[in-house]
């Protein structure tokens, strides 16, 4: 780049009225172009290297390294922090919990987020304020969201307990993240609440791209509601169905606010995660980046397998 | 959006007393729903002001619990300020990386295109705990750990795939012959990306300014991880350090105070801006 920098912008183009002046000096201009192109890139490209592809190689050495979070690097150790990570004993207890709650959140989610896609799929007045409302919680932040579910949830200062004493659902104040089960549902609605707009919006999109003319047309063929949604809506809407299944899936894996100040991962690490393990191992008790970095690189390479079976199979169902 | 009036319009539609009678119940149903996912902003707002034992509201209506924000620590408006800093430099750095990236990856042809683009959509594909361990150290070494540009810096990075993306349809969007007619009258590609393609593309700057707002505003673990020291907490981390105050004893009503100051913000935000958050939506969904 150096080499032309004095020319790269100032050198002005050819005046209007000249443009044959152009074709002789077209492959100085598009070096110049090319310079300009990385010039543009440049700063994308420094932050990617700088905070992506130096932390991942860094990382990576971490992984294989003893590696303190206060006296820092001790040299290599592989493959002790990997063996250390899944001799841990809430290491198999986090991965059930984590898939377990992942397929109940995106079961649970995708599901709701089509229905209320359904409903609100006609576009009139009073569809679009449901739309606003449904969508509003998904302007906070998960970490928001889920401060005010556990005052929600709360016994002292939550609404529901009074309400199912009072209906005499329940004879004693309902405890919602009390027990290992009450823990996970109430972790659930809270992140239907938070995400179900999101989602629908995505479905909604897919929804409306539907024209009018093949719903008409199963009609006259005497195709009742559940068939065309069956055979008609579903299908149609396939590929959005998947980007949402693998954006729940993901974000469901990762789990990690909502845990965090919602159970702090109890009772009895009953909803511990992946990611807070990890997070424990860094920075609560034993304060190990080593092993830190050892498991999140497992579950980096997990993730990696499970997207690149997730697109396969996409593409498959595709062709 | 603009194809989804008349889509059920061509239906034959019942009408008068018959239409509301199948109506009525549409009505309370769906009206059900929207308050289901109202009532807990409204019940947050209310409770936060209304009075409750165990907290600093305890008779009659006010604004007691806010006050117990304010004498939290270094005081509320610090931490506000703290969110104010870290989002508003996120969003900076997001919309001018991502708008000369866009316009790169968009309008010129280079050696390693390509590869930096694939490169900046897989930071999507890698956790963020995968990345805050090694930047927790990364930062130390060239002195940004515990510091706000640092954070912000780091949740810029998070932004890129989605702006990157983002502009780079927005500018392949506009037509070429704007920008030739720029540089024919003697713009150099720089003058042209200012004076003329800036506002071509502005629809798209303001979504990705803010999205990027919305989740650095918002982010939870990134400040978690690398910010200890406790009076550059950004907001959301010191309202959950908060509930732990009082031994064993949590204030609600100061936690509720708390997530009405964190919401508000974004939920006016949204409201005004809904046009253009749907619109990020609809771009990640056609080409995703």
């Amino acid at each position: 780049m150096s080499v032309q920098s004095p020319t790269t912008h100032s050198a002005s183009p050819s005046p209007p009225g000249t443009v044959s002046v152009l074709k002789p000096r077209r492959h100085g201009l598009s070096r110049r172009r090319r310079a300009a192109g990385w010039a543009y890139a440049a700063p994308t490209a420094a932050f990617v290297v700088v905070f992506f592809v130096l932390p991942l190689l860094l990382v990576t050495q971490m992984s294989v390294s003893d590696w303190g979070l206060f006296n820092g690097d001790q040299g290599l150790n592989a493959p002790h922090n990997f063996t250390a990570a899944v001799d841990q004993r809430l290491f198999w207890p986090a991965v059930r919990f984590t898939i377990e709650y992942t397929v109940v959140t995106t079961v649970i989610l995708i599901g709701c987020a089509l229905g209320l896609a359904l409903v609100v799929q006609e576009s009139t007045r009073w569809t679009g304020l449901l739309r606003t409302a449904i969508l509003v919680p998904s302007a906070l932040g998960l970490a928001s969201a889920s401060l005010l579910f556990y005052a929600l949830y709360s016994p002292d200062s939550g609404p529901f307990g009074q309400v199912m004493q009072d209906l005499g659902i329940s004879n004693g104040p309902v405890s919602f993240l009390g027990t290992p089960g009450h823990a996970l549902w109430s972790t659930v609605a809270l992140i239907v609440w938070r995400y179900a707009g999101f989602y629908m919006l995505l479905l909604l999109v897919a929804l409306q791209g539907i024209s009018a003319d093949v719903y008409e047309a199963a009609e006259i063929d005497g195709a009742g509601r559940w068939k065309r949604f069956r055979h008609i809506t579903l299908p149609l809407i396939r590929p959005s169905l998947a980007l949402c299944t693998i954006l729940c899936v993901t974000g469901s894996l990762l789990a990690f606010d909502q845990f965090y100040i919602l159970t702090k991962g109890g009772p009895d690490n009953s909803t511990l995660t992946i990611v807070q393990l990890v997070y424990n191992a860094a920075f609560q008790g034993r304060n190990d980046l080593g092993l830190a970095a050892a498991l999140s690189i497992t579950v980096l390479a997990a993730l990696l397998v499970l997207n690149i079976g997730q697109f396969r199979w996409l593409r498959g169902k595709e062709n | 959006m603009a194809s989804t009036h008349s889509v059920r319009a061509a239906r034959p539609r019942s009408t008068g007393v018959a239409n509301l009678a199948v109506r009525t119940p549409y009505y309370v149903l769906t009206g059900a729903l929207a308050i289901i996912f109202l009532f807990p902003l409204f019940w947050a707002a209310i409770r936060s002001v209304s009075p409750q034992a165990g907290t600093a509201q305890v008779h009659g209506w006010g604004l007691g619990n806010y006050d117990t924000l304010t004498h939290y620590q270094a005081g509320i408006w610090q931490y506000v300020l703290n969110s104010f800093i870290v989002s508003g430099l996120t969003v900076v750095f997001t919309l001018a990386v991502s708008l000369l990236g866009g316009y790169a990856f968009a309008r010129f042809a280079f050696p390693g295109k390509n590869v930096l683009f694939m490169l900046t959509l897989a930071i999507l594909m890698v956790p963020y705990a995968t990345l805050l361990i090694p930047l927790y150290v990364l930062l130390d070494r060239i002195g940004l750990q515990n510091s706000l540009l640092g954070l912000s810096l780091v949740l810029t990075l998070f932004q890129l795939p989605f702006a990157t993306f983002m502009m780079r349809i927005s500018f392949e969007s506009v037509p070429k012959e704007l920008e030739e007619a720029a540089l024919v009258d003697g713009c150099g590609t720089l003058k042209a990306l200012v004076r003329v393609l800036v506002h071509a593309v502005r629809p798209g700057l303001v979504t990705v300014g803010l999205f990027a707002f919305l989740a650095a505003w918002n982010d939870f673990i990134t400040p978690l991880v690398l910010i200890s020291d406790s009076t550059k907490l950004p907001l959301p981390v010191a309202v959950a350090n908060l509930r732990a105050q009082v031994m064993g004893v949590i204030d609600y009503g100061a936690t509720e105070a708390g997530v009405v100051v964190l919401a508000l913000p974004c939920i006016v935000l949204f409201i005004l801006l809904q046009r253009q958050y749907v619109r990020g939506f609809m771009s990640g969904a056609l080409k995703g």
